[in-house]
């Protein structure tokens, strides 16, 4: 029997409220309001509450445990993602997955724990004055929150949708890493991206956050920020609207929340929708720009062996060597992993209908999946999408595909193909609606090197949004300065994905537990003037 | 290409009625999938013939006698699971197919859905699929995630791919 420490907390005594059971409208009044529970939020409201400060943390989504993570994809998706897990961006060419739950993404990521590129970090140092990030300075903040969330190297053996991938890169004299993993005591199911039924996954849901509801912190869940009241100088209070129990709909009531400082932690999308939303001062119009998505193109290999792509630790093995056969502002340059293949995912993702699909979903457990994840944002022609609102407030990210990210893509379905032919795929489909299975590296060649590359017709996905109130020592080109403070109101600061002036270059969850880690120490000397409790080795 | 009458008749009237009747299912899409008593959140009865008619050729090969019922029920779960903007928006889509002159304009489709042809309605979504028109490729999208999502959400979907549905633990 596995122990829900969710459950056995609220019983406790946590000050957790569903807001969609409110019968009347609410007032909080804390130290610090974060907006969100995800990588920022979690790991923000554990160094807070230490220092001693009182934490109100304000989540959209619902608070789900492990005895509610069936690993039914029916049931994850909408109660764990945002929109079902088929966001989408304004012109609907690419879908978007987000958490949308107490430990937001990290809920239902698939565990890949990378520090930020030294390349990434030298860029920023560059391009955006923040001479504060060099891969020394931030080693302590990631060994801090290594150690915090467990982070090792998997030492298991890697599934076989992931060993495809090694002994494919192998065959052609590429090197593959293996991937550290933020697991405890991993049960090695695969369902990672359900909600972890084990509790062996480090999220914040099971780590970060318990740790500030045992020290009094307030959580308050099905609970959308709306508005930020600015007063000309500071922020004086954050408008909250309850959400009913499914979460779509919005019910009578509001809770209004007063502190000190409040802390955005929404996302990327949800940070920048909610400072749009607040009008906030934004004289040079950067707030919701320049926001990245780690585009990802697809490549579907048919096996002659069982992968059962659908068991196991979902990512294991990953190769960065196209990140390096051009320059970091040169043509743009992918990572490879594999992702998990489940029956939903798999059915909406594979192209075509009929009996062709269902042909191809009747050798799923042959399936072999590998993804590439393009490094966008350092390139005059990746200049990212914007964040914008729809009528009714909600968020809208509109992400125009330039030449110079096609150009990408179709290098990239190359390469996964001769990977995976390399591996001794049986057949290869490029996720393109012109595609067919190809039985030699030869004719998919040919193929992808003549697809019209086109939204809708080139599949185009991301897990990895970041961005769009970027950091840097400008206010003419950026939101937030180098501690995620906001440039045009005193007591607010930006924690997560969103302060991140290009995309990362590597899964980004380690770079926001990291970097929050830092600057969140610091927001805490400053509010309680004391010290802080720092890694021992930090030393700026 | 919409209409007023079709945005207004399609997206909006009769909006408030059946976000009231969805809460209940908001909570559980799972419990939704089962119940005997199943009240349809967001499709109407014309909406239910029109999914009904796509769902045996979208899914051609994969629905066993008698499943299309299911497909339908798991459309309006996972539509009712949606933001309601997105909500709207598909509500459109199914404007677009129930009208009359846009159905056999826009979509091809000569006949009403429930006398509808595979040959007719395959036609229809792989010339969605192929349009310069990018909207009636997402639209093609749309029908494809949701009607797929329906579908292999299920157990009954699962024994074919050879997928043995989730372990057991605990
Ligand atoms: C399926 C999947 C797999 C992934 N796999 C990996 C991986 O293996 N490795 C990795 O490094 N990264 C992975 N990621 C990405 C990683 O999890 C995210 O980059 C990271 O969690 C982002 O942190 P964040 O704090 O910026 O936002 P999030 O973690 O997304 O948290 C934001 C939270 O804010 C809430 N929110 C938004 N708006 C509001 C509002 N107005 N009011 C109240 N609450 C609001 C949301 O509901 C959400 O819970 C994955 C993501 C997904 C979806
Ligand atoms: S693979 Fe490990 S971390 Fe992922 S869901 Fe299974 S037990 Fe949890």
């Amino acid at each position: 029997m596995i122990r829900d420490i969710i459950a056995y907390g609220v019983k406790s005594g946590w000050k957790v409220h569903d807001a969609s059971q409110l019968s009347s409208d609410m007032h909080i009044d804390a130290d610090v309001a974060i907006v969100g529970t995800g990588a920022g939020g979690g790991t923000a409201a554990e160094i807070l509450s230490a220092a001693g400060l009182r934490v109100v943390l304000i989540e959209e989504g619902p608070l789900r445990s492990s005895s509610d993570f069936h690993m039914l994809e029916r049931e994850a998706y909408p109660q764990l993602y945002q929109d079902s897990a088929a966001r989408k961006t304004k012109d609907k060419g690419i879908t978007i997955l987000q958490g949308r739950a107490v430990g937001g993404s990290t809920t239902v990521n698939w565990t890949s724990s990378f520090r930020t590129p030294p390349e990434t970090l030298a860029y920023w140092r560059e391009q955006y004055g923040l001479p504060g990030y060099t891969p020394e300075t931030l080693a302590p903040w990631f060994a801090m929150m290594e150690r915090r969330l467990n982070i090792h190297p998997w030492a298991k053996a890697p599934n076989d949708n992931n060993d495809v991938l090694r002994r494919g890169a192998a065959k052609l004299g590429i090197l593959t890493e293996v991937i550290p993993r933020n697991v405890k005591g991993c049960w090695n199911l695969g369902y990672c991206g359900m909600g972890c039924p084990t509790n062996a996954k480090q999220s914040m849901l099971v780590t970060t956050i318990p740790s500030a509801l045992e020290r009094g912190a307030v959580l308050l869940t099905r609970a959308r920020a709306e508005r930020l009241v600015f007063d000309g100088a500071k922020i004086t209070s954050l408008r909250v609207r309850a959400l009913n129990a499914g979460g779509i709909t919005t019910s009578p009531y509001s809770v209004t929340v007063h502190a000190r400082h409040f802390v955005l932690a929404a996302g990327a999308i949800g940070s920048p929708a909610l400072l749009l939303r607040s009008a906030l001062p934004d004289p040079y119009e950067r707030v919701g720009k320049r926001t990245f998505l780690h585009p990802v193109v697809l490549s579907f290999a048919t096996m002659p062996e069982a992968v059962n792509g659908f068991s196991g630790a979902p990512q294991s093995i990953y190769t960065d060597h196209f990140l390096h056969t051009q320059p970091l502002d040169g043509p743009i340059g992918y990572k490879l992993e594999v992702p998990p293949i489940h029956p939903v995912l798999a059915a909406t993702t594979l192209i075509g209908f009929g009996e062709s699909h269902t042909r191809l979903m009747n050798e799923l457990t042959h399936g072999q999946v590998i993804i590439a994840l393009m490094r966008d944002g350092f390139n005059e022609h990746s200049q990212g999408g914007s964040v914008g609102l729809h009528a009714d407030g909600s968020p809208l990210l509109d992400y125009p595909i330039t030449d110079y990210i096609w150009e990408g893509a179709r290098r990239a379905l190359l390469t996964m193909a001769q990977i995976q032919f390399a591996a001794g795929a049986r057949s290869v489909l490029p996720m393109h609606e012109d595609a067919v299975p190809y039985h030699s590296l030869n004719a998919a060649s040919k193929a992808i090197e003549a697809f019209p590359m086109q939204i809708l017709r080139t599949l185009v996905v991301s897990a990895h949004v970041m961005g769009g109130c970027g950091m840097g020592n400008d206010p003419k080109q950026s939101v937030v300065d180098g501690n995620g403070a906001h440039y045009h109101a005193e007591n607010l600061s930006v924690f997560d994905g969103s302060i991140f002036p290009t995309s990362i270059g590597a899964n980004p969850q380690l770079s926001i537990y990291g970097i929050t880690a830092r600057n969140a120490t610091r927001l805490a000397e400053q509010l309680t003037g004391r010290p802080a409790l720092r890694p021992l080795d930090s030393v700026s | 290409m919409l209409t007023r009458r079709q945005l207004l008749g399609g997206g909006l009237a009769a909006g408030a009625a059946l976000v009231i009747a969805g809460l209940a299912y908001e909570f559980s899409p799972d419990r939704a999938l089962r119940d005997p008593h199943y009240r349809f959140v967001i499709l109407d009865e014309e909406d239910r013939a029109i999914v009904a008619a796509i769902a045996p050729v979208m899914l051609a090969g994969a629905l066993p006698a008698g499943a299309v019922e299911q497909v339908v029920r798991g459309t309006d779960v996972a539509i009712a699971g949606l933001p309601l903007h997105v909500r709207a928006q598909i509500r459109q889509l199914f404007g677009v197919l129930r009208f009359p002159l846009t159905r056999m304009f826009v979509a091809g489709i000569w006949h009403p859905w429930h006398s509808a042809n595979a040959g007719e309605i395959a036609a229809f979504l792989q010339h969605w699929r192929y349009s310069p028109v990018v909207q009636l490729r997402s639209a093609y999208d749309a029908l494809h995630q949701l009607l797929m999502a329906a579908w292999y959400g299920n157990e009954q979907a699962w024994p074919p791919t050879g997928y043995p549905g989730p372990p057991k633990v605990g």
